[in-house]
């Protein structure tokens, strides 16, 4: 109360707890200076609640804490505490927790009189005066109805011991066991403690049991009204909150290749957007999980931490699987890149399993994330809560700027004509869809892969076929002959056909430019004849003009020499030779 | 109502050293009166057989820690055994002798509801 006057109009001021998903939905805590009543049924983790709160405020927040127990010793309670990695002993060592065992025998007493507990308020008072403490647990102060046979005056101590707890401005969490019926608590205590009331219930369906959490009433501030399944874990106390009603997680555009380079070339050339997720959905046999593996794989070669959620096979299976398909994990466990979770889906609710991802994610920090496959935790529970659920696995991840990788069953016989009923709706919040196929064609059956959608990126339209082998994982081109696509054995016998029909055209070039050239000899050939008769031709022309020559000459010698004879001048001779010369 | 075999066997304490511890918390009406009352009964009906300490647990809570005082006023009956609990302003000196296993005529094991 003090607080908030002193606050002015501002919001309330609160306290964090630590516990991973509480503060989230109480928005930053439990209400400070003013106790918080946490109720519901035995066994269901109302004080590991208080314990985990009281454990945080000392180691986290340096907020010592008083722990007030009216049902377990101290040794029990610190023996059953360790079992969530607490070590109250050193805590309490180190003046940062104090712990009160407070016992009532009923039938040791007798009442004589008038009195009052502020026996109580003394050893409380103390209790916080010798650490200084800001926060106080009290488990479970019903007790004292069960041991103090006045209740009137117990009603009236209790009323004044919340109020000195808010007047010590102690942030003080009380548990409280469910009333029957519709009663919060079986005495009534939500009449002291009206400012925060937390309620935890264990609920069993179908054989499986899922705790939750809701918070009922909290005065003065707005807070998440839903249940929220969480979980009792070796890190403590987790609640899994929705947080996809925001969507307001950073993006990157930063890509993470896949590390099947044809698979990449499909997706814009470089991969996967980091902080993404990836569903790989088909029939079984597929190669989904291998597609998985891979990207694991190349998580870790990297040099990033990986973690993989497996409900099919268990780890050393996969390990052992995966050797055949050439991608060898067994190195990157034993280096501590790579964990693998294995359970069965039916060990516990889908909710348990998502809050153990989410226990397993915060503790181990990977940078990509495989859940293999989702589609079998969906078996044990009702449809309707599963797509609620992811969506909350999927923003946390996001939120954490992890790539995941879902892959997806496909049960249904035709997985060609309607594969999105087969998927629960959750093909919706994935970003890139990969989905595999199974083409039965010509008697065998191969797989194909295409990209059905990828948020934010080129990517290709076509359908390659995808091949494992103990080579790895490669994708390679379809044949797509007429309205058909070829795969397998008949892709390879339609690239022989196409190789010999390359081949035989090849030839026929080679035999017509043959031709070509003989054919270019042949009239060569003739040219050269024709040239050899025309220079046949004018040497005949010119061996007759030089005959006609000859026989000109002596046609004018013998003129001459008549004339000569018949007494002609020497020089008109010599000018007729000259002449016809 | 019939004794039990243990009920009378046991005999009323006639004789035994008691030792009584009063945890009070300071000097409130409730804290004074019921000294005086502890005080008047214990020299009564235990004159010379008894030790009585009165502890100020507000000024040694860690004695309230160890002997589990919650309400106050609280007498506690170390011995004879079995120990027993007192709560109250010790006005109701029935109760006490009964529980002091001191009540005169035998009354005293009568079972606590006949009272």
């Amino acid at each position: 109360m003090k607080k908030k006057l002193s606050e002015g109009l501002s919001a309330l001021v609160k306290a964090a707890t630590g516990i991973d998903g509480l503060d989230e939905i109480t928005g930053g805590g439990l209400p400070t200076g003013r106790p918080t009543l946490v109720c519901g049924s035995a066994g269901c983790g109302k004080t590991m609640l208080a314990m985990e709160f009281l454990v945080r405020g000392a180691t986290e927040f340096d907020e010592p804490g008083v722990f007030m127990m009216f049902e377990e010793n101290a040794a029990e309670l610190t023996a059953n505490v360790r079992s969530l990695g607490f070590d109250l002993e050193g805590l309490i060592s180190e003046k940062k927790i104090v712990l009160d065992y407070v016992h009532i025998e009923r039938s040791e007493i007798e009442e004589t009189g008038e009195y009052d507990l502020e026996g109580l308020f003394i050893r409380l008072g103390h209790a916080i005066d010798s650490i200084g403490a800001k926060r106080v647990v009290l488990d479970t102060i019903e007790a004292l109805f069960a041991g103090l046979p006045n209740q009137a005056v117990l009603r009236a101590e209790l009323r004044r011991l919340f109020r000195w707890l808010k007047d010590r401005g102690m942030t003080a969490v009380i548990t409280g066991e469910k009333g029957d019926g519709n009663a919060i608590t079986r005495y009534g205590l939500e009449e002291y403690v009206a400012d925060c009331v937390i309620i935890l219930d264990q609920r069993i369906r179908e054989q499986v049991s899922t705790r939750r959490l809701r918070v009922l009433k909290y005065r003065g501030t707005a807070h998440g009204m839903n249940e929220y399944p969480f979980l009792i874990s070796p890190h403590g106390f987790s609640v899994l909150p929705i947080t996809s009603l925001l969507l307001e997680h950073g993006v990157s555009t930063k890509r993470v290749p896949t590390g099947i380079e044809r698979l990449d070339e499909m997706l814009g050339g470089q991969g996967v957007f980091q902080g993404s997720s990836v569903l790989v959905s088909g029939s079984s046999g597929t190669g989904k999980s291998s597609i998985a593996a891979k990207f694991i794989e190349t998580a870790c070669k990297r040099g990033e931490r990986a973690l993989f959620f497996a409900y099919e096979e268990s780890a050393a299976q996969i390990v052992r699987n995966m050797r055949s398909v050439d991608i060898d994990l067994q190195p990157w466990i034993d280096r501590g890149l790579l964990q693998i979770h294995s359970s069965r889906p039916t060990l516990q609710g889908l909710e348990q399993h998502l809050v153990l991802m989410h226990d397993a994610v915060q503790s181990f920090r990977p940078t990509v994330v495989v859940v293999d496959p989702i589609s079998n935790l969906t078996l044990a529970d009702d449809d309707s809560e599963v797509k609620p659920t992811l969506m909350r696995l999927i923003d946390f991840l996001k939120k954490e700027q992890i790539t995941a990788v879902f892959t997806s069953l496909i049960t249904s016989g035709d997985a060609v004509s309607a594969p999105e009923d087969t998927l629960l709706g959750v093909s919706s919040l994935m970003d890139t869809w990969l989905l595999l196929r199974n083409v039965e064609f010509t008697g065998e059956r191969n797989r194909t892969i295409f990209v059905r959608k990828s948020r934010g990126m080129a990517h290709s339209n076509q359908v390659r076929e995808f091949i494992l082998s103990d080579r790895g994982i490669d994708l390679v081109d379809v044949y797509l002959g007429g309205d058909r696509v070829l795969t397998g054995s008949a892709r390879v016998a339609q690239e022989a056909q196409e190789r010999d029909a390359a081949t035989l055209r090849g030839e026929d070039h080679e035999r017509k430019l043959r031709q070509l050239d003989s054919k270019r000899k042949a009239i060569e050939a003739q040219i050269a004849a024709l040239q050899a008769e025309a220079e046949a031709d004018s040497e005949e022309v010119h061996f007759a003009i030089a005959q006609e020559l000859l026989q000109q000459k002596a046609t004018h010698r013998n003129a001459d020499a008549m004339k000569h004879q018949r007494s002609g001048s020497t020089e008109q001779l010599e000018d007729v030779v000259e002449t016809t010369a | 109502m019939t004794k039990t075999p243990v009920e009378a066997a046991a005999p009323v304490n006639d004789t035994a050293h008691y030792s009584l511890h009063l945890y009070v918390t300071g000097g409130t009406v409730r804290s004074i009166r019921a000294i005086a009352n502890i005080r008047k009964i214990c020299e009564v009906y235990l004159k010379g057989r008894y030790d009585l300490d009165v502890v100020d647990i507000s000024q040694d809570p860690m004695r309230a820690q160890s002997e589990q005082i919650i309400a106050a006023p609280t007498l506690i009956k170390t011995l004879p055994l079995p120990l027993r609990r007192f709560i109250g302003d010790m006005s109701q000196t029935d109760r006490i002798l009964v529980g002091l296993n001191l009540y005169p005529g035998g009354a005293a094991l009568l079972p606590r509801g006949e009272l």
